[in-house]
């Protein structure tokens, strides 16, 4: 079993997934990526980092499965309740005087939080006129996250989450409870559009009132922050809101100047003229 | 642990990184421990670890060190139960400090943090684990010891003292 890499040795690693497929990994964080090759090393059998090598150069389908697990795709519905109160309470109204909103969920791992905001659309009498784009790099992800199927163990959780965002409805009546699965209601996932998208590699596609990228930055150095701040501040429309993860900063920023703060704890910005 | 934070020399310039298997409100209650000009700070994505400095692996994140010395925090699954787990958080410091890292693994119900203590220690860092027969919960300790010999088994009161003549004005 490989239990650590070298920095050589992940070095070595993303030059042959850039150069071989295309994707680049250079600016990741480098601490959450090595344990990720680690950690899928262990889960895929691969007892060496010669094989992990081999395997990677000689078989995409491999290459493809690394991919999928090493982008975390770890995400929750209504996660940090107090976000979604305020997203409720201040921003919506504001949001409310578009004719057409649009919103972009980057990096949507598998969906809940765009079900979250298409609930809190839904509730404020919005959702009619919101187009919501949610991306992810990883096809895998997006293939779950437009099925709309959530874990039925985890909803006694969400439930608890959505009524301390001050949700007043009864959680149950937007999913069907079917085995051990809860089906989301189509009727919130008709103005969801997924698609793939790689905030790495990938441009500017639209323009949007508000933009969520909740605990993605987490895995990318600074550089890429800045890059990506970068993309998003092109893709927001003048005075359009921008909402980054509980611990995650535009503090390091060179681009912070181009930002208001809305709200510091919860981290939500404002992209000024 | 509150003990050991104690212990620290006021002057002490290493920074300490305190991970815990916790309930929700033990940030304020660890920073009552603390005197009025050395606070626990949570930190966040990417900060800069600074001397002098106790940090808190906030909840719902595993804390990272990057080799540059700024953290990384990381939100994929649970280790061991737990998000922070100190595996998580050890073997980043062993890959990051080496030598330098000292780990101190205390009481608790699960076998988390073994794993990265021994890491500690094969990359030429110190480890030490409460002695099994004082903590609340032996497991945790426990198992790092029986992972390897060359991590020191101490009462509190030892490591406290190891930490005071370590660390003054360090």
């Amino acid at each position: 079993m490989v239990e650590d890499i070298s920095n050589t040795e992940l070095q070595e690693l993303i030059y042959i997934i850039q150069h071989q497929y295309g994707y680049d990994f250079n600016d990741y964080a480098k601490a959450s990526l090595k344990r990720r090759f680690v950690r899928f090393m262990s889960h895929a059998g691969v007892t060496t980092l010669v094989e992990f090598k081999v395997r990677l150069q000689t078989d995409p389908a491999f290459f493809r499965k690394m991919v999928e697990y090493i982008t975390v795709n770890v995400t929750e519905m209504f996660r940090d309740p107090g976000f979604y109160k305020l997203l409720r309470e201040e921003i919506l109204p504001r949001l409310a005087t578009y004719p057409i909103i649009k919103i972009w969920h980057a990096g949507c791992a598998t969906g809940e939080e765009v079900y979250s905001m298409a609930i809190l659309l839904q509730e404020a009498g919005l959702l009619e006129r919101s187009r919501l784009y949610a991306t992810d790099m990883n096809a895998a992800n997006l293939e779950k996250a437009n099925a709309g199927i959530v874990p039925m163990k985890w909803m006694k959780d969400y439930t608890h989450n959505y009524i301390q965002s001050g949700g007043r409805h009864d959680f149950s009546d937007y999913y069907t409870a079917r085995y051990n699965s809860a089906i989301i209601h189509p009727s919130l996932r008709k103005n969801i559009i997924f698609f793939q998208h790689n905030l790495v590699t990938d441009q500017v596609f639209n323009e949007f009132q508000l933009i969520c990228c909740r605990n993605v930055f987490i895995y990318f150095n600074r550089a890429l922050q800045e890059k990506v701040v970068s993309l998003f501040y092109d893709s927001l429309a003048t005075r359009g809101y921008l909402a980054l993860g509980m611990k995650e900063t535009l503090l390091f920023s060179k681009e912070k100047k181009k930002f208001e703060v809305v709200n510091g704890p919860y981290k939500i910005f404002r992209r000024k003229l | 642990m509150g003990k050991l934070i104690r212990a620290f020399p006021p002057e002490m310039k290493t920074p300490v990184i305190l991970v815990l298997h916790r309930l929700k409100n033990v940030h304020s209650e660890l920073n009552k421990l603390m005197s009025a000009d050395r606070q626990i700070i949570e930190p966040e994505d990417k900060e800069q670890v600074k001397p002098g400095c106790i940090y808190l692996a906030p909840q719902n994140y595993h804390l990272l060190v990057e080799p540059d010395g700024t953290f990384s925090l990381d939100y994929s699954e649970l280790v061991h139960y737990s998000r922070p787990a100190i595996d998580e958080t050890f073997f980043s410091v062993a890959a990051a400090y080496g030598r330098r890292a000292l780990g101190i693994l205390l009481s608790g119900a699960n076998s988390d943090g073994a794993a990265g203590l021994l890491r500690i220690v094969k990359n030429g860092g110190t480890g030490i684990a409460q002695d099994p027969e004082e903590a609340e919960f032996e497991i945790m300790p426990l198992a790092a010891i029986e992972l390897s010999h060359k991590i020191d088994v101490m009462r509190t009161d030892d490591i406290a003292t190891f930490i005071r003549s370590k660390y003054t004005n360090k």
